[in-house]
């Protein structure tokens, strides 16, 4: 028994989402007093390798071939199934990240594992059973699995297991494998980065607008409340059905299901698709009108009354917190 | 250029989610099925991929006859035949292993699945199927367009977005912004009542998951109303301790 996390990393860093995932693994390998080997592929210095050992990574395979520094899904899988033979690992872990999310099924056809995308808590293995608890219904509710295969791999949810310091001695091993041609069939053409300032998937606060605001001439207001929360910005569907916002900002079953500690929704009614999208959010504030709005019987906290007079006094409120 | 797209039977995005016999099964009983929304966007993009005869399009549904009238839909909506393998879709793997092996002997250009089903969230079927194929798969697809035997297809990234080209034949998962979903004329629904449904039965699956039971979310408490914005900061700060 022993355990493998696949540490992505975005232009050469570990976002938190990675370090959540990496205490995750090693927590589970502590269940059954095994070690954990990081697998990180790609560019990334030693200072920030040595951050895998200070959240509990034993060992770091670090894959540096220049044929691997874009993400391929294919090789990466495949690269990830040589480092889980080389330790033995019969869990590997991921992040459920976009990119996380075409690599785990891929790596789990490759082992003929059992896979979970999407966990939201540790495995259960009373009696020798190995179940995890995922998100299901789009966050309407969650569904108990059972993983039955010799290798199992879990995609951890961004934003639900704290990141825990657990420090080992550093330990780095340069791993490189040949991978077969026929795995770099995908060609990167262009990265466009967004001008977003923060990334909606793994957000710890986000802002989200919805047709109260009247058009999209008003966002001017939640985006000034973003600014001073460092918050990432969200809409609800018929706003992103309107164009008002681009697609990739729409909350809500059929858009991102999101998991933040803050999630703050103005003139949100809070139609049931989009309350499956907020079900993880530990926090939710509406700001709304209509008193009677289905989003305050899920809110936490709430104002009723008018967006637009409310959130820039919110703004100013919380600039004044920041000083102080 | 051959399309197939592969469809799976959800229940309808305002169902209220309930389960039954001590939580171990989602509880069917009203529920309406639709195709899941996002293989709906990939049929709607695979039509304009086809149109004006540049190819055809195949629609695939692992499940059983009471997924007929989902399967209907798909070729009212514009696909030109469809298949059914007829078993319980019991999860992604079981899926999968059953479309492979039916393109394993009759080849596509371009495999659609949706960017996940919105039942069991899985965004599983397309990376499995492109690794049971040995062809390349992307998962979350918010563009794609064909040139020849060449994809050119956006994926999106944490914090933006990579174009792509892929050499066919490709899996894609579409996701938003690919298309916009089709509604069935009355032609479409007239037609879709002849056009070829064919089932086939499937091959055995060494199984290796299994849902044991699912819970529904903790109800989440009264809402507290605040006065006003400062006092709503104050209780954000000191009592939720959020910022």
């Amino acid at each position: 028994m022993s355990v493998l996390i696949y540490t992505e990393n975005t232009d050469g860093k570990f976002k938190k989402s990675i370090f959540e995932a990496v205490s995750y693994a090693r927590a589970i390998a502590d269940a059954n007093s095994t070690d954990l080997t990081a697998v990180s592929i790609g560019n990334v210095n030693a200072d920030e390798l040595a951050l895998l050992a200070a959240y509990g990574a034993d060992k770091i395979l670090n894959v540096t071939s220049s044929n691997l520094k874009n993400f391929v899904n294919q090789a990466y899988a495949s690269v990830i199934a040589e480092a889980a033979k080389k330790t033995g690992a019969n869990v590997i872990v991921l992040a459920n990240t976009l990119s996380g999310r075409g690599l785990a099924p891929r790596l789990g056809a490759k082992l003929e594992a059992g896979v979970v995308e999407g966990a939201v808590a540790l495995p259960d293995q009373t009696d020798g059973k190995f179940i995890v608890k995922k998100t299901a219904f789009s966050g309407k509710a969650f569904a108990l699995v059972e993983l039955t295969s010799a290798i199992k791999i879990i995609a951890l949810t961004p934003n639900s297991f704290p990141v825990t310091e657990n420090s080992k001695p550093v330990q780095v091993e340069e791993f490189n494998v040949d991978t077969d041609p026929a795995n770099f069939k995908t060609m990167l053409k262009e990265i466009v980065r967004s001008t977003d300032k923060v990334s909606l998937p793994d957000a710890e606060i986000i802002v989200s607008g919805g047709r109260g605001l009247k058009g999209p001439e008003n966002w001017k207001i939640l985006e000034d409340l973003a600014d001073v929360l460092g918050a990432a910005l969200a809409c609800s569907k018929p706003v992103s059905d309107a164009g008002w916002r681009p697609h990739n900002e729409h909350v809500g079953q059929t858009g991102v299901v999101v998991s933040p500690n803050l999630y703050i929704a103005v003139g949100i009614s809070g139609a049931i698709q989009h309350l499956a999208g907020i079900s993880a959010a530990k926090v939710i504030v509406a700001i709304n009108n209509d008193a009677d709005a289905p989003i305050f019987k899920v809110a936490d906290y709430g104002i009723v009354g008018d967006a637009f007079e409310i959130v820039p006094q919110l703004t100013a409120a919380i600039k004044q917190k920041n000083k102080a | 250029m051959k399309i197939l797209v592969c469809i799976s039977n959800v229940p309808d995005t305002t169902t209220k989610i309930t389960f039954t016999a001590n939580n171990t099964q989602f509880n069917t009983n009203g529920v309406q099925f639709i195709i899941n929304p996002y293989d709906e966007i990939a049929l709607a993009r695979a039509m304009e991929l086809t149109e004006g005869g540049k190819g055809t399009v195949t629609v695939i549904n692992v499940g059983t006859v009471a997924t007929e009238p989902t399967i209907r839909k798909a070729l009212a909506i514009g696909a030109d035949d469809a298949i059914r393998i007829n078993a319980e879709p019991h999860d992604a793997w079981f899926v999968a292993n059953q479309i492979a092996q039916y393109i394993k002997t009759n080849p596509f250009d371009l495999v659609f699945t949706g960017r996940e089903s919105i039942d069991y969230n899985g965004s599983k079927v397309a990376g499995m199927l492109g690794e049971l194929l040995h062809i390349p798969s992307v998962s979350i697809v918010k563009k794609i367009d064909i040139n020849g035997q060449e994809a050119t297809v956006e994926r999106e990234i944490e914090g933006g977005k990579e174009i792509l080209t892929i050499p066919l034949p490709i899996v894609a998962g579409a996701a938003e912004g690919v298309a916009e979903p089709k509604i069935p004329n009355m032609r479409g629904i007239m037609s879709a009542r002849t056009k070829p449904l064919a089932v086939v039965e499937p091959v055995e699956v060494k199984l290796i998951e299994e849902v044991i039971s699912y819970e529904l979310p903790e109800p989440r408490g009264q809402v507290k109303l605040a006065a006003n914005a400062e006092q709503l900061a104050e209780l954000l700060h000191a009592e939720a301790r959020v910022i």
